[in-house]
């Protein structure tokens, strides 16, 4: 005999502590809310894991949690940022993203509605990249232990023969290609933030980019070196991390790295500066200098790449700076961020 | 970006470069300090060295009030913080400052304490509002410039009646501590300090004016120029330095003459007067005891004084001894000299004053300039 079970309140509902108990609530959520979202073949089974074909050759696998406040912000929310985030985690490897697992945390009394939103816009976000999020697992916790709700990501995909990119292939005279305009996603962040409201039509860049790695593998092959998505931490911290790992120097132009004027002000306004603020959509390339006029003009043609750059180049230095000539005519490193970049009062 | 762009226009910036390097004589030097942080910023940020002849040279002062706030400062705060009943309210740059042992308000919070970060002072108040049965304290600090927006806050606070709000006053004055850089008795131990002229904080004169360095430039026969911090006003301000140096002038003129006035805000120096009054003695972070330097509310205000609701303690907390920061910010010394530079002092681990926040000289010159060091060690 089917037990009656009442519907999910997905409008006036919200989740408590009998959702994450391992019970018939959490069965309910599970498959009413998350399945139906993310739907696909994997998850259907209702296996504790998923199996799947593995492909010849290497694979790349990477692991993230997403803690973003607030939820929702101005060009998406954390549940398509889970995604973007872990499939351009894999992307930056060359490589195709096939499956993602998923792991929610929330915060007793958090809002089916909102809740359903995240999950449908994960869902999206993994069809647009060809991904499916296979397996996952939901937990509960007391309010006041989690700040509504965090994700736990993981991700496998797959490299293409022949391609093998790491920092230390880069070499002296490489070029610093960047996809796009920075900050945009740290300042969309910003604007809704508590207390910290001020208008401006600045969406976060949050974004699939492995469709575009693809077509720059295709048209610069061994000439790209390595890529990197600028996150946290900004541009500033990828061309530290990378001067580090590939023993080299970087000299960047101020001029020629893009920032879009709202967020130049938002950040005037602030104190804080467009070099460290994060990106979810972007990526920094290092390219041999002959392959490096190609593959600007295949970033520039593709939608997540039209304001894509040539910013600088790889130079030897001991101390691995990171250099950049401003455009003022002077001269300044551009250093790690030391802890948190917090505005100032003066 | 309206209003700022026009303020970093590179040809008017070679324009000017040309004018210092053709007017400047190279057969002196000139050293000037810009007392203020957001300067110390801009020219770090732009690069500004790099278009500057080698003889004029820029000495980065004291920075900005985070910079100056002494540990024992901090320490109180956290005490203070670290009380169940209080909610306290701080701008984002003050929770890195380290107090004494390496603590933090950002520690603090860490274990516990109910730190809020706030963005304006009518945050506080309305978290005050918001939290009737708690006790609010707004970290106030900051020179001339943030104090008026305290003094309103405070005017809210009790036209609104509220009982659970209160300030602890950290708000210090700029002319005070420029007078202790050049006459102080630790200059005795530091050494002859050599400045040619000094590039005034325009930001703190948009409320004070630019009277209050009259008499200052009369007394010490050192020019100021009160600036903006755009790039563009610092190498403008730079080559009135360099003019007034070459002939012979010591006297206060305004480059900032789209905001700044001779007399300031009436206005706003009214509220200030009307609710602060000074206090004998106030530290510095590396400057030590400056007379007269710091405000506290009036006797009739006590009730909002955070010290005398709390009870607090003053608490003094001896500056590293081999810290060189009393010298660096007087320009006796650059932040090279300093053994604990890029050693046990980094922006990760501030021992001194010049290296707590981004804007003090030794924090600007690891962030921002030390490849220069090396381009020169290389040279040599």
């Amino acid at each position: 005999m089917k037990a009656h079970q009442r519907k999910l309140d997905i409008k006036n509902g919200c989740v408590d502590l009998s959702h994450g108990s391992g019970g018939r609530a959490m069965a309910q959520l599970i498959s009413g809310l998350f399945h139906s979202a993310f739907g696909n073949e994997w998850l259907a089974r209702g296996n504790d894991q998923s199996a799947f074909d593995v492909a010849a050759g290497r694979m790349v696998m990477t692991t993230d949690g997403y803690v973003v406040s607030p939820l929702f912000f101005p060009g998406g929310n954390i549940g398509s940022l889970a995604v973007h985030g872990t499939v351009n985690d894999i992307a930056m490897a060359g490589a195709r993203p096939l499956y993602l697992s998923a792991s929610f945390i929330i915060e007793e009394g958090f809002r089916f509605s909102d809740l359903k939103m995240i999950a449908e816009s994960m869902g999206e976000a993994a069809r647009a990249a060809g991904v499916h999020i296979i397996t996952g697992d939901t937990k509960v916790v007391e309010r006041g232990k989690a700040d509504g709700l965090f994700i736990s990501t993981a991700g496998v995909g797959v490299v293409p023969d022949g391609l093998d990119l790491s920092a230390e292939k880069a070499r002296v005279g490489d070029r610093v290609l960047i996809s796009g305009t920075l900050g945009d996603h740290g300042v969309a962040i910003m604007s809704k933030r508590q207390n910290l409201a001020f208008e401006t039509e600045i969406v976060s860049d949050s974004a699939s980019l492995h469709d575009l790695v693809a077509k720059m593998v295709t048209a610069g092959g061994e000439g790209i070196r390595l890529m990197r998505d600028p996150t946290r931490g900004g541009l500033a911290a990828a061309l530290n991390e990378i001067a580090q790992q590939s023993g080299l120097g970087f000299r960047v132009q101020e001029e020629a790295i893009p920032v879009k004027p709202g967020v130049a002000a938002a950040c005037e306004l602030l104190g804080l500066d467009p070099l460290y603020v994060a990106n979810e959509g972007k990526l920094v390339a290092i390219v041999a200098p002959e392959a490096a006029a190609a593959v600007l003009a295949t970033m520039r043609a593709h939608p997540l790449g039209c304001d894509a750059a040539d910013i600088g180049e790889a130079v030897a230095d001991d101390h691995h700076f990171v250099q950049m000539a401003t455009s003022f005519g002077g001269g300044r490193i551009v250093d790690w961020l030391s802890g948190e970049q917090l505005p100032r009062i003066c | 970006m309206k209003y700022a762009d026009e303020f970093r226009d590179k040809e008017i910036a070679l324009g000017l470069a040309n004018a210092i390097q053709s007017e400047a004589d190279p057969q002196r030097p000139y050293r000037f300090m810009e007392f203020c942080g957001g300067h110390t910023h801009a020219i770090s940020r732009y690069g500004l060295e790099d278009m500057l002849p080698k003889n004029v040279r820029m000495i980065h002062g004291p920075g900005c009030p985070v910079c100056v706030l002494p540990a024992g400062r901090i320490d109180m705060a956290i005490r203070l913080a670290e009380r169940p009943e209080i909610i306290f309210c701080v701008y984002g740059d003050l929770m890195r400052v380290p107090g004494s042992q390496g603590a933090s308000l950002l520690k603090a919070k860490a274990k516990g304490a109910d730190i809020r970060m706030v963005y304006s002072t009518i945050d506080a108040l309305r978290i005050a509002e918001e939290n009737p049965q708690r006790q609010i304290v707004f970290f106030a600090i900051g020179f001339e410039t943030t104090t008026p927006p305290t003094a309103v806050m405070i005017r809210l606070a009790e036209k609104k009646q509220l009982a659970n709000f209160s300030v602890f006053c950290n708000h210090v004055l700029t002319p005070p501590a420029m007078q202790n850089i050049l006459e102080s008795p630790d200059i005795r131990n530091i050494g002859r300090v050599e400045i040619d002229g000094f590039v005034g904080p325009a930001h703190v004169s948009t409320i004070i004016g630019t009277a209050p360095y009259e008499f200052f430039a009369e007394e010490f026969g050192k020019p100021v120029v009160i600036s903006g911090f755009e790039p563009l006003d610092m190498m403008q301000a730079i080559l009135m330095l360099v003019r007034q140096g070459n002939e012979n002038r010591h006297e206060v003129e305004n480059q900032y003459s789209r905001a700044v006035k001779r007399d300031g805000n009436l206005r706003a120096k009214e509220e200030v007067s009307d609710i602060f009054e000074l206090r004998d003695q106030f530290e510095w972070r590396g400057l030590g005891q400056v007379p007269y330097s710091g405000l506290k509310l009036k006797r009739a205000f006590a009730k909002y004084d955070a010290e005398a609701r709390f009870d607090m303690k003053e608490l003094r907390v001896a500056d590293n001894p081999a810290c060189e920061c009393g010298a660096i910010l007087r320009g006796v010394k650059k932040p090279v000299d300093c053994k604990l530079f890029g050693t046990v002092c980094t922006p990760e681990t501030p021992i001194g004053s010049c290296m707590v926040s981004s804007e003090g000289a030794c924090a600007a010159h690891w962030t921002y300039g030390r490849f220069r060091d090396h381009q020169q060690r290389r040279a040599s």
